[in-house]
């Protein structure tokens, strides 16, 4: 028996992998035990029968097979599917469910995605009646999605979400709807009877859907405009689920092209109609609803493909320190035996990458989803202050809530106060107490948090997964790699492109991200990571500050910047510039979470005793990695700004080169310029970070076996 | 019966059995390395238990199943998240070690007193339940121990089944040398059963029992009082695991009659 000298080596190492104990403490969760149930129920699920069913080979169709069907009963039967549901219609979850759906998601995605996905799509389906639904609508629909009990002899519904259309139909644009609704009957003082054609193009769960939540637009004008309508599959017409999506990904969820021509009663329209002068007027447009819709529902996927990241970690540690037992003459003891390809550095260095990527994004995710639970709540006492002053909705609202704006953007300045004097007290007070205000904020800072996590997540997530695989060697592209990495690295491709590919994240970005609200707040994040830095000088913090004050100057200077023919840099229709820049703004936002999440577990970890033996190297570990990750951050955001910044100005007249140095040349831009040294300068230490996080990774503990199969 | 059982189970946390247990000198003694840090799962012996005696009150209107538990507070708390979800039951918690380098006795000491503090337990009513073996120490003794403690002296050891008679008849099977089993009758409780796997499979997960159980769990686990094993008596002179044989031989199309004497020559020796 050996001597435990665990403790006495400096700095402390990280002992174990992080467990069920850091997870609830850096995503917030610690106090919610419905939530940490939850957690176990979908790992049981997703590590028990979602992972024999991957490894059966379950993937290998793209029908919609008993093996696939049989997990949504997993779902069923484990608490998964009613999650998603108000305790009024038989769910058991009180408040608001985007973190805890997250959750879900993240413990299914550790898996496999596509059954997270099922049981995501089945969510985004209830979706549209969850945000826009009447109450009858709501009423019926959510309690049909609930699980039966034991002895009830009802059947449990499922649902699908069709707003994406055959080509040339709806994509990334979701305005050119080709689906149409038009009046089939409509008797005096009855409900009018509609027809309902829609031809959906890769729309998830419909192998096994009973209703459809269907973007279509008018086909009559007798009414106006366009809606969403709920269609069911015993309605009279056709219900065709179509072919299935031949997939490169998450085949355990069903994809198919359905085609729909179907009669329904008027009250299908999905938060209801009015008529004025014999017109149906539908009370939300398919984009008033599918705004409400993806607002709730894109830190989902987001979250999916960090998980893959950080599930990779453990097989990659296992398959590199295992490499070369057994072989002739590698005897145990030998640090080849022991640590195998760990005894590389380049290992060690990428795969901490490929988990400071996980880190981040899962910081990111959760922070959007745990904003996003706010969110409701804030809408309504939002939607009811504007009622009282007559304005419901539309233009009257948005004109409303853009003259607040500049209280919102107050409210953001004086938060971020940290000695504010008693008038700067009062006036905050007065401000947090008016739900218009609190909407702004929350809406500016979700409308740049969700695209952000979205995009950056499982773009960037992709490209590390990649990172992943590459690390099992020529294991990695098989069927037979541990953790299933291959078919993660694929997978994550999909997240990046449904509920809107990057393009979208990106448009959205581009115009949220110059908010004066945003930037008011993106400031305050500036300050604290300064705060931060002085108090925790090793995190990184400093560095990512100074990032962050290169990208705003940037942004700045850019928006009134002209190119060398005289062109406007920052306009809608130069991608080229803001797309580039909403990139360097996700992996900012993404890292600023993860410095708070490793804060919270400096700050809480030692309150938990079954932490106490482990916490200084765990803090020690995540401090290097957040330093790691910070450094990398700053290189991408200042590359890219850098790029943008120079790149499009005229090219430099080699004379004058010669005569001049370089910071002459660009005099214009010299506060550029010296916050790009700022940046460079404060990488010190970021290497030695790696160096030390390199060291805790060759010696971490980790199970013997994966705790699912292979 | 009318007034059916109070059925008592005895079970703990074990680390989860897929980590690397590797034994360690600590400061108060042997330990295992980062025991706390490693996820931990609950006894399978105890688990084993502990589903037979929810399926046993189930069958036995007014019923009703407490699980006692000795472990570091923090580390129940977070086993209860997965457990509790499984089977309905109220917990009594003992804060102090789980670590398998304690002694039985001390072990059995502890769980008895905690029982005799259940305020509404009715002691001729009693089946106590454990595991008969532990994945962490396996003495192998803990429920004897305590069920002497307690008075009971009907106890059986090994047990694979349970069945009640209208009459209240307790039957045992308990496991016995050779692949039997010695089938035993009981009048009724109180009496000791310790259990080996039984034959029922795991519950799954339903987080809406196990918010139920929540209700009670955490007060259990704020009120748990803590305890502190003595150190003096059980003397670890040495720990090892046991060695692990592995001997692998590639062979093609050997029929399974020839795999399966194979073996049995092996066993024998
Ligand atoms: C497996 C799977 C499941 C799906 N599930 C559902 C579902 O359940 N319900 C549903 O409604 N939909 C679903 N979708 C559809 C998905 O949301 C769309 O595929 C996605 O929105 C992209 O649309 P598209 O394929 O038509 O791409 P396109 O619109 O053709 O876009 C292709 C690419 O072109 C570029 N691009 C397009 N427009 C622009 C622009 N304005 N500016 C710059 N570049 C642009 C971008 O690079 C973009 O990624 C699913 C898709 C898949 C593959």
């Amino acid at each position: 028996m050996v001597k435990d000298d665990s403790s006495k080596q400096l700095p402390a190492r990280l002992r174990t992998l992080p467990g069920d104990d850091v997870r609830q403490i850096m995503w917030r969760f610690a106090d919610r035990f419905d939530y940490q149930m939850v957690v176990q129920s979908a790992r049981a699920v997703a590590r028990g029968p979602v992972a024999r069913a991957v490894a059966k080979g379950a993937r290998n169709s793209h029908e919609w097979t008993e093996d696939k069907a049989a997990l949504l009963h997993e779902f069923d039967a484990a608490g998964i599917t009613s999650a998603a549901v108000d305790p009024e219609y038989g769910g058991y979850i009180e408040g608001p469910k985007n973190f805890v759906l997250g959750l879900l998601a993240y413990e299914l995605a550790w898996v496999d995605a596509g059954a997270g996905t099922s049981s995501m799509a089945n969510t985004l389906a209830l979706a549209p009646i969850h945000e826009r639904g009447t109450p009858e609508q709501k009423q019926t629909y959510m309690s049909r999605s609930v699980p039966p009990l034991p002895g009830d002899s009802r059947k449990i519904w499922r649902g699908a979400f069709a707003l994406t259309e055959s080509i040339p139909y709806v994509g990334v644009d979701t305005g050119v709807l080709s689906g149409r609704v038009r009046v089939a009957e409509w008797n005096d003082s009855e409900e009018p009877l509609l027809h309902v054609d829609k031809r959906g193009r890769f729309i998830t769960n419909m192998g096994s859907a009973n209703f459809v939540t269907a973007a279509v637009d008018s086909g009559d004008p007798r009414i106006k405009g366009s809606c969403m309508v709920i269609l069911e599959e015993t309605d009279p017409g056709t219900f065709d689920r179509g072919i299935p999506t031949r997939k490169l990904a998450h085949q355990l969820s069903s994809t198919r092209d359905p085609i729909f021509s179907l009669q329904v009663p008027a009250s299908r329209i999905i938060g209801g109609y009015t008529v004025k002068d014999g017109v149906i007027i539908p009370n939300y447009s398919h984009a008033d609803v599918i705004e409400a819709v993806f607002t709730r529902t894109r830190a989902t996927p987001a979250i999916m493909t960090s998980a893959k990241l950080l599930s990779a970690v453990e097989p990659v540690i296992r398959y590199h320190r295992r490499r070369f037992r057994g072989a002739a003459g590698i005897n145990e003891g030998t640090p080849r035996f022991d640590m195998g390809l760990q005894q590389k550095e380049d290992a060690l260095h990428r795969l901490l990458d490929v988990w400071a990527a996980g880190e981040a994004g899962a910081s990111l995710g959760f922070e959007t989803a745990r904003l996003l639970d706010t969110y409701d709540a804030i809408e309504k006492a939002k939607a009811a202050v504007l009622a009282q002053q007559g304005i419901a909705g539309g233009r009257a609202e948005l004109k409303a809530l853009r003259a607040r704006e500049k209280d919102a953007t107050e409210y953001v300045a004086l938060a971020a106060r940290r000695t504010p004097s008693p008038e700067e007290s009062a006036r905050l007070a007065m401000l947090d107490a008016d739900p218009v205000v609190k909407f702004i904020v929350t809406e500016s800072l979700s409308s740049v948090l969700i695209p952000a996590a979205k995009l950056w997540n499982t773009g960037h997530g992709v490209n590390m997964m990649r990172e992943a695989v590459s690390m099992m060697g020529g294991y990695g592209i098989t069927e037979d790699c541990p953790g299933f990495l291959g078919l993660k690295w694929i997978d994550g491709q999909l997240e990046a492109t449904y509920e809107g590919p990057e393009v979208v994240q990106r448009r959205q970005l581009s115009v949220t991200m110059s908010r004066p609200i945003f930037l008011r707040q993106f400031q305050a994040w500036i300050a604290h990571l300064n705060a931060i830095s002085r108090e925790h000088p090793a995190m990184g913090a400093g560095t990512l500050a100074s990032a962050m004050e290169l990208w705003f100057w940037s942004r700045e200077y850019l928006s009134t910047a002209k190119d060398a023919y005289g062109r406007d840099l920052y306009s809608n229709q130069r991608h080229g510039v803001t797309y580039p820049l909403a990139d360097a703004l996700a992996w900012l936002v993404a890292t600023y979470h993860l410095v708070l999440d490793v804060l919270e577990l400096k700050r809480k970890g030692p309150e938990n005793p079954a932490l106490a033996e482990g916490i200084e190297g765990l803090v020690s570990f995540y401090t290097d990695l957040t330093h790691i990750h910070a450094a990398t951050a700053a290189g991408e955001a200042t590359r890219i700004c850098a790029e943008l910044v120079f790149g499009y100005r005229a090219e430099s007249d080699p004379a004058l080169e010669v005569l001049a140095s370089t910071v002459d040349v660009f005099k214009d831009v010299a506060p550029f310029n010296a916050l790009r040294t700022k940046v460079d300068a404060s990488l010190a230490g970021s290497k030695l970070a790696k160096d030390r996080a390199a060291e805790s990774l060759s010696h971490v503990m980790i199970p013997e076996v994966l705790d699912y199969p292979v | 019966m009318s007034t059916g059982f109070h059925v008592v189970v005895l079970g703990s946390l074990v680390p989860d059995l897929l980590q690397t247990l590797e034994p360690v000198q600590g400061p108060s003694g042997p330990a295992l390395k980062n025991e706390l840090m490693l996820p931990a799962v609950l006894d399978p012996w105890a688990a084993h238990a502990l589903f037979e005696a929810a399926h046993v009150a189930a069958a036995t209107p007014g019923s009703k199943v407490w699980l006692v538990s000795l472990g570091p507070k923090a580390k129940l708390q977070q086993l209860m998240m997965s457990i509790a979800q499984k089977v309905p039951f109220e917990l009594v918690a003992v804060d102090g070690s789980a670590s398998g380098f304690t002694d039985p006795v001390d072990v059995a000491e502890a769980l008895a007193g905690a029982i005799e503090k259940i305020p509404s337990l009715d002691r001729s009513r009693l089946l106590l339940f454990g595991g008969c073996a532990s994945a962490s120490r396996d003495a192998g003794v803990t429920v004897q121990l305590v069920g002497e403690r307690l008075g009971i002296t009907d106890q059986f050891l090994a047990a694979d089944e349970l069945t009640v008679s209208a009459e209240g008849v307790l039957t045992v099977l308990e496991r016995v040398e050779g692949g039997r089993y010695l089938v035993s009758e009981v009048a009724g409780p109180p009496c000791a059963i310790a259990w080996a796997t039984g034959n029922l499979p795991e519950p799954p997960n339903n987080p809406q029992v196990g918010m139920m159980n929540m209700r009670t769990i955490m007060p259990a686990l704020q009120k748990a009082p803590a305890i502190q094993f003595a150190s003096q008596g059980t003397v670890f002179q040495s720990v090892e695991l046991p060695k692990q044989e592995r001997r692998t031989r590639i062979v093609r199309d050997v029929p399974l009659d020839e795999m399966a004497r194979e073996i049995a020559d092996w066993i024998k020796g």
